[in-house]
């Protein structure tokens, strides 16, 4: 009996490199397969599927995350806020329960001291106590003086028309920009609310632009410029908040990271300008929403573990089924093979016969399972934008290695049966009627 | 031609040792048409599975046409039964999803002749056994004694040194029987070595020689007069 290695040695030897060209191998498989269509085909439709389902899958994982990542987006993740509050700590000779004023100054310095980590900024000032009236009816809604990047950090989008811009903020521009849900309940009547004016305590505004929000109760706002606000109604440079986004960063951790520091450099100097216990949190209150997210982010990531657990279950299901289907083509082919081998074929050659033709079917229906889910995908995939789930696509190459995986694996779990078929008794399989 | 010295061979059966083969001496010149006879478990199976190289023996020598077969790899074994065996089986054994042709043509295949030679020899096979029509007929479309020319062509399409048929007749009715062993008498007639295992008298004396095998050793063996089968088809 030959050695086990010095088989294998002479398959590497004398088989290999004529095994994909050896033309009188491919016809004999190719006899094969068109004598056992039923076989095959069902062999590659049940490894046609179970890439299929693996793609679909993974593809949908992709979706979910998709979705999560983009109900986020919506929210300008990155945006930093920061307002006064009322100091709990003596400080300095000052007495605890002052209460602190943001300025005009604080965020000017603030936005030359911190230049290169801010992408947006934007001041918010809250004018109260004003009348509104549209025509004769009166309205109550809140007004929020804030210059033309707010729109960049809250994320809205323009419905109609446009937001504020910096020619309004420098010229005192009596304009407005409304939320969709004041379209809605005020201008239902009219075309467009653009070119409609207002009047706020006795001053003619004129809408400029509709803004989308998800949040309903943020549609029922009216946002002036700040300058407008400050000086036209409260008199005075006090602003209510400082609100920021920081550029955007690849790195969810790096996002996160850059999102605490600023917001601990921020409080840090806020508070040494309105002489703040550094460790009195109540007097200066910053709030990022990066942090927040975080929490997100961790349900996201579980989520593509659990995808990406499910996949591997799918491909190791796969891989059994393989295997299966192979011991099943074995031993179905276990005459044929005692036939072969009395007829002069050499155990190599039974092996490689077997695998030549497993490969080749599980190849071509792996590949087909692919490109009919990723085709799938490609045109259903865009369309697809039900809550959470957005975009379902996979990555090609996951998806391609996949393939590979399934096939290595198939025929490695293959091997088995195909080695023990080489080594069947020829008289054995012959007399077993 | 087959030359067997003091052959043994056993086979573990759990802790016990089952002795089959107990010494087997036997000789066939060329052109000899041998019936080897006994009942279930004389050895004659466990004889042919070491003639026909599918299973090793213990002790003794084994040597076919100057050829001493010993120590055979698989892969070796497998040539050797390519170049020197043909088998024909009780059971026919031929591929059922390929033609009569294409079945003829597999040892071929093996000897790694060309395509269109290897059909071109095969039909002439075919033809030698009357089937040239069968060509492209599936098993399943032939009767069995056509089955069994189909798989005797087979086995002579390879052109070997020795046939060896294990119980060629035995899934066929007397008439087809006949017919089969005129077809074996005729191709033994061309000078061909042909050894057949059976358990049927008539069958054995259509041979030339007939050796009884009983639990594991030659009991008998002698030549007889060979009945021709032609007389009964």
């Amino acid at each position: 009996m030959m050695s086990y290695r010095s088989t294998f040695a002479y398959f590497i030897n004398h088989q290999t490199p004529t095994i994909m060209f050896d033309i009188e191998r491919w016809q004999e498989i190719f006899d094969t397969i068109r004598k056992n269509k039923l076989r095959t085909f069902l062999t590659g439709l049940s490894v046609a599927s179970g890439i299929f389902i693996l793609v679909i899958l993974l593809g949908f994982g992709q979706g979910m995350q998709n979705g999560i990542e983009k109900e986020f987006k919506q929210d300008a993740t990155t945006s930093v806020w920061a307002w006064p509050g009322v100091t709990a700590k003596e400080h300095m000779g000052l007495n605890p329960g002052r209460r602190i004023r943001f300025k005009n100054n604080d965020y000017e310095m603030a936005g030359r001291l911190f230049k290169d980590k801010i992408e947006y900024e934007s001041p918010r000032v809250f004018v109260r106590n004003v009348n509104i009236v549209y025509g004769n009816e009166a309205l109550v809604y809140g007004i929020q003086g804030v210059s033309s990047e707010f729109q960049f950090i809250e994320g809205f989008s323009t419905a109609e028309g446009r937001f504020i811009n910096y020619k309004d903020e420098v010229s005192l521009g009596k304009v407005a920009i409304i939320g969709k849900k004041i379209k809605e309940d005020v201008f239902s009547k009219v075309e467009t609310p653009v070119g409609e004016s207002i009047d706020i305590s006795g001053i003619r505004f004129t809408i400029i632009g509709v803004f989308n929000e998800q949040n309903e109760r943020e549609e029922e706002r009216i946002y002036i410029p700040i300058t407008t606000a400050q000086r036209v109604f409260n008199g005075d440079d006090k602003l209510n908040t400082l609100s920021y986004t920081l550029p955007p960063v690849e790195n969810f951790e790096e996002a996160v990271a850059q999102a605490i520091a600023f917001k601990d450099n921020l409080r840090d100097y806020l508070k040494e300008e309105h002489i703040v216990a550094p460790q009195d949190d109540s007097g200066v209150r910053v709030w990022s929403a990066m942090e927040e997210a975080k929490r997100y982010y961790g349900i996201t990531g579980n989520m593509k573990l659990f995808f990406w657990f499910v996949g591997v279950c799918t491909i190791i299901a796969g891989v059994v089924g393989v295997s299966n289907i192979m011991l099943i083509v074995v031993k179905e082919r276990t005459r044929e093979i005692g036939i072969r081998k009395a007829l002069g074929a050499k155990p190599w050659s039974i092996v490689g016969m077997i695998l030549h033709e497993s490969i080749f079917v599980t190849s071509i229906s792996g590949f087909t399972g692919l490109i009919f889910s990723m085709t799938l995908l490609e045109v259903v995939g865009p369309h697809v934008e039900i809550d959470y789930i957005v975009n379902p696509s996979v990555n090609f190459n996951v998806a391609f290695s996949t393939v590979m995986v399934l096939i290595l694996a198939g025929t490695l779990a293959g091997f088995v049966p195909a080695w023990r078929a080489a080594k069947v008794q020829v008289i054995e399989s012959l007399r077993d009627e | 031609m087959i030359e067997i010295k003091d052959l043994h061979k056993s086979y573990k059966m759990g802790s016990n040792s089952l002795h089959v083969l107990k010494g087997i001496n036997f000789t066939a010149e060329a052109g000899e048409l041998v019936a080897i006879m006994g009942s279930s478990g004389s050895g004659k199976s466990t004889l042919l599975n070491i003639l026909g190289m599918l299973d090793g023996a213990d002790s003794g020598e084994y040597i076919l046409d100057g050829v001493p077969i010993k120590d055979l790899t698989e892969t070796k074994a497998a040539q050797y039964r390519n170049k020197f065996l043909g088998f024909v089986f009780q059971s026919f054994n031929l591929i059922n999803y390929k033609s009569a042709l294409e079945n003829v043509a597999l040892p071929l295949y093996y000897q790694k002749v060309a395509r269109k030679e290897r059909q071109e020899k095969a039909l002439n096979y075919l033809d030698r056994v009357g089937l040239k029509e069968w060509a492209t007929h599936l098993p399943s479309e032939l009767s069995g004694g056509q089955k069994q020319r189909v798989a005797i062509a087979r086995a002579m399409a390879a052109e070997p040194k020795v046939l060896l048929a294990d119980e060629p007749t035995g899934a066929l009715d007397s008439k087809t029987s006949y017919e089969v062993m005129d077809l074996i008498q005729k191709i033994n007639d061309d000078g061909n070595t042909i050894l057949v295992v059976t358990h049927e008298e008539d069958i054995a004396h259509m041979c030339k020689r007939i050796v009884h095998l009983k639990d594991g050793v030659i009991v008998e063996d002698k030549k007889i007069e060979q009945v021709r089968a032609e007389q009964y088809v």
